[in-house]
């Protein structure tokens, strides 16, 4: 049976696509055929962060439109087998997407895919909603920062409210937090909200915390999701999380602070 | 931290605590606007017109709240009527 994972958060740059290409990689990197779908109309992106922008022809519109079919629209992974893209469209016309249209996508999606992650975009607009609403699973990715943590809380109550589960009466969208850019070390300074704050504040189960990484944007000015730079910490992160998302329980790592040697800490190392 | 912050006094409230509780407050201030359904604002206006027929009151004179109570929800409404 598929399953349909929305990545989303309200705030826009805490991670949301840099965490969709993570996240499928990871699930193709285990056997799970996955699609990850950009719902950014207008402001594609994910294509870059799984390097495969040059391969784009049709687009998620496109197959909406009925100008190309689905199989002439996905881009198949370079590195995997069991991975596919399927690219925002570059148009600037904002009622691209229709409920109805992304659907009859899903849907067909469903038939051939273990999983569909939906890459939401920023805000609360038509994209947003659509990535959300026929999602059976909802990753929320969130910043230990104020913004970020109440954009999270408004877009639960999103999730509980506005979906095909919700409008339909079934079993609620189960919601997962992910926190993104945490740094242990501010935190220990009291300097930055930590785990066990925001978990208490948006009372949902903690999927994984990814700790802030120069390997995020070393993977991305590449072109190749981080959770396959196995020796990085943010990538190793990432493979616990898919760990945890198929359901085994694994420790949380990478929550504290990195030991300092005697010498280090006597005189203060870099930061 | 290095030798001489260890002996600096460390301060009672930092920032995350700070931002930990004001996010608490607006937190749960949003959650509870948020389980209103949407037809109490028109519900509250349509409520004055047919008080304003009897009696001539102004529009904040009636408070309309919901209170979800687990299994029932219960509409109070609370309408002060001008001294005569």
């Amino acid at each position: 049976m598929a399953k349909i994972l929305v990545i989303t958060s309200g705030k826009g740059g805490v991670g949301k696509t840099t965490t969709s290409a993570a996240i499928g990689t990871g699930l193709a990197l285990r056997g799970h055929k996955t699609v990850v779908v950009d719902f950014d109309v207008g402001l594609r992106n994910l294509d870059l962060i799984m390097g495969c922008e040059r391969r784009v022809v049709y687009d998620f519109v496109n197959v909406i439109q009925g100008d190309a079919s689905l199989s002439q629209a996905l881009i198949k992974d370079k590195r995997l087998e069991n991975l596919y893209v399927l690219a925002a469209s570059q148009t600037r016309d904002k009622d691209a997407l229709s409920t109805e249209g992304v659907g009859r996508v899903m849907d067909e999606l469903r038939e051939s895919f273990e999983y569909i992650i939906c890459d939401s975009p920023a805000g609360i607009e038509k994209g947003a909603h659509l990535a959300m609403y026929f999602a059976d699973e909802a990753i929320v990715v969130t910043n230990p920062e104020v913004s970020s943590v109440r954009d999270s809380d408004r877009m639960l109550g999103l999730l509980a409210s506005k979906s095909r589960r919700s409008e339909n009466g079934e079993e609620p969208i189960k919601e997962h937090l992910l926190l993104t850019r945490y740094s242990p070390d501010r935190v220990t300074k009291g300097e930055m909200l930590g785990v066990e704050d925001v978990e208490e504040i948006l009372a949902i189960r903690l999927l994984g915390v990814i700790p802030e990484s120069q390997s995020v944007l070393k993977a991305s000015n590449q072109g190749i999701p981080v959770i396959l730079d196995e020796q990085s910490d943010a990538g190793q992160a990432y493979s616990d999380a898919v760990e945890r998302l198929l359901g085994k329980e694994t420790p949380h790592r990478f929550l504290d602070v990195q030991k300092k040697g005697f010498l280090q800490r006597l005189f203060g190392g870099r930061e | 931290m290095n030798i001489f912050d260890f002996f600096r006094e460390r301060k009672k409230e930092t920032s995350a605590s700070i931002a930990k509780e004001r996010l608490q407050i607006i937190v749960a201030h949003e959650r509870g606007q948020r389980s209103t359904p949407d037809y109490l604002p028109d519900l509250q206006k349509e409520l004055v017109e047919v008080i304003r027929k009897y009696v001539n009151i102004d529009s904040d004179q009636v408070q309309v709240i919901l209170e979800d109570q687990g299994n029932c929800s219960i509409l109070e409404l609370n309408v002060t009527l001008p001294d005569r």
